[in-house]
């Protein structure tokens, strides 16, 4: 090997060490802010969390103890209405628009969802305020979970439809080749081809949803006590949080550190559960007999 | 054997008969466009009922393309069309109320690449029969068991029916295509160069497997290894490219006079080897 050749490579290494200390200096940056928040969400919330933090209702200002009970049990309902609604809903469209990418609905479809995820939450609110609250007369976690659906819908369209487009088209013909009709073959070939990842993006859209605050404000409003009628409004964990963050006691707002707690911990269980499904599926698939 | 005399009777007795009930599917003068481009142009040919017809030519002169044709496969792609006719058992297969379901239910296909669903063998196999109503579970095991075994692959897989179908090698998951392609029972089953991405020892048992079921089914083959076309089947039909990028059938004709004593040059300098 000649001089040349030994100096470009040195050349070489160097570049290589340069990029390599950019990469991981960008991928520093993201990841300090993350364990910090949630270093600080865990060190601010987690005194305040006890048992009874889980099963009491909010007290008034001054007297001791009181939790997120209503809370917990609002977030859950208008949650779960809301993915009701937007999973079915997301799913079939984002095999429609997988499956007819040249037809003019299709493409309707996709600008669509791109708006809406593009509208701020508040605004989903207000729209919501206008449709159901105004004529119903009440606020109510019914209101709630619609707009909580709204938001959910974009995420599960998009990523149903990525996911389908990256089931092999060689699946779809073998299925078509059989006599099998379209709408069969999406349904029991291609979508559970793309289960997996059609459950990542509803796991994401329901991190998403379950954080949302400011449409609460216009639905589901918000109650101090115990309430599982959707037609009554409820308080969501999100709507806890601003609740008892802006108030000028100490105790309130350490509550509000525990339910941001609370909150994280959920989304973060909720996804490794999906996860597990995932694998627990595939497992049971391959050992099965 | 037959006397030259029987047979002559027997031939004037029943040409017509005979005739109708051996010819499984007719092509006439078929041609196949994509928007403006013809990609075949004027095929005609006549496929006899349990036979098997190879389809042969050089890289891109229309061979899947007119295969596809046959079960209507080609109506997947946007833009296309044809020309011309395609008859299964005298019944035209381009009209307007003819079922596309119902055609491919008739006939069958295995691809190029072994394309087993994200399933268990058994759920494989099942799903052809299943789309049609059968859901008695002890018919299912039926179909299921006599399909894999007409597809020599039952003895292999039997123990693990309920493993993914991608978890067996490439020639078993090729044999279970073709396994869940027979399931439906169909009356002819379209193969495109089924053995080409197969090693030699699953290609060898991809085509014993072929003149096992040949008795009860008519195969047509695209193939691009000629040593097994002339292995495989009983008529061959040379496709060329012509001036125009048209694919064109050249010559048609039982695979012996194909090989030994074609009538066309230049299907002679193909399958001596002096092109393609």
């Amino acid at each position: 090997m000649n001089r040349f050749s030994a100096r470009r490579q040195n050349w070489r290494k160097v570049i290589n060490i340069v990029m390599l200390s950019f990469t991981g200096l960008a991928t520093l940056l993201v990841v300090t802010p993350l364990i910090w928040i949630i270093g600080y969400v865990i060190r601010e919330g987690l005194p305040a969390i006890n048992l009874q933090f889980f099963t009491e209702l909010p007290t008034p200002v001054g007297v001791s103890g009181g939790g997120i009970a209503n809370a917990l049990v609002g977030s859950l309902m208008t949650v779960s209405l809301g993915l009701i609604i937007a999973v079915p809903v997301g799913t079939l469209a984002g095999v429609y628009a997988a499956t007819h990418p040249d037809q003019p609905l299709g493409t309707l479809l996709r600008f669509g969802t791109d708006v809406i995820s593009g509208v701020p939450s508040i605004v989903m609110g207000i729209f919501a305020y206008t449709l159901i609250v105004l004529p119903q007369r009440h606020f109510s976690a019914f209101s709630g979970g619609i707009v909580l659906a709204f938001i959910m819908v974009p995420t599960i369209v998009r990523s149903t439809e990525e996911m389908i487009r990256l089931v092999p088209n060689s699946l779809r013909e073998g299925s078509l080749a059989l006599g099998a009709a379209e709408w069969k073959t999406s349904l029991s070939v291609i979508l559970p081809a793309a289960l997996n990842g059609v459950i990542t993006g509803v796991m994401l859209a329901i991190a998403r949803a379950a954080g949302e605050a400011a449409p609460m404000l216009f639905t589901a409003f918000g109650n101090p006590f115990m309430n599982t009628d959707f037609n009554q409004p409820v308080s969501t964990l999100p709507h806890m949080i601003f609740v008892y963050a802006i108030a000028p006691y100490d105790d309130w707002r350490a509550k509000a550190w525990a339910t941001a707690l609370v909150l994280i911990t959920l989304v973060l269980l909720l996804n490794v559960a999906a996860r597990l499904l995932v694998w627990w599926r595939g497992r049971l698939f391959k050992s099965l007999k | 054997m037959q006397s030259p005399l029987q047979i002559q009777t027997s031939l004037k007795e029943n040409i017509l008969d005979s005739e109708n009930q051996n010819i499984k599917m007719q092509i006439e003068n078929l041609s196949i466009f994509y928007r403006d481009f013809r990609a075949v142009a004027n095929v005609s040919m006549t496929i006899y009922a349990k036979k098997i017809v190879a389809i042969i030519g050089p890289s891109g002169c229309g061979k899947s393309t007119l295969l596809r044709s046959f079960n209507r496969m080609n109506d997947l792609v946007s833009g296309s069309h044809i020309e011309g006719q395609v008859y299964l058992d005298g019944e035209p297969l381009y009209e307007r109320n003819v079922d596309v379901v119902d055609v491919r239910r008739r006939i069958g296909m295995v691809f190029q690449r072994p394309n087993p669903f994200p399933k268990s063998i058994y759920d494989n196999v099942a799903y052809g029969p299943r789309l049609y109503g059968v859901n008695r579970k002890s018919d299912l095991d039926e179909i299921v068991e006599r399909s894999l075994k007409q597809a020599a692959l039952w003895d292999e897989v039997k123990n693990k029916l309920h493993q993914s179908g991608l978890s067996i090698s490439g020639g078993q998951q090729q044999r279970l295509c073709i396994a869940r392609a027979i399931a439906v029972q169909p009356e002819v089953i379209l193969m495109d160069e089924p053995a080409s991405a197969l090693d030699p020892i699953s290609t060898l048992k991809i085509e014993e497997l072929m003149h096992e079921i040949v008795k009860d089914y008519t195969i047509i083959i695209v193939t691009h290894n000629m040593q097994q076309a002339a292995r495989v089947s009983n008529y061959t039909a040379m496709m060329m490219i012509d001036e125009q990028r048209a694919g064109r059938m050249i010559e048609f004709n039982d695979t012996n006079i194909i090989f030994t004593n074609p009538k066309d040059k230049r299907t002679e300098d193909y399958v001596t080897g002096r092109f393609g």
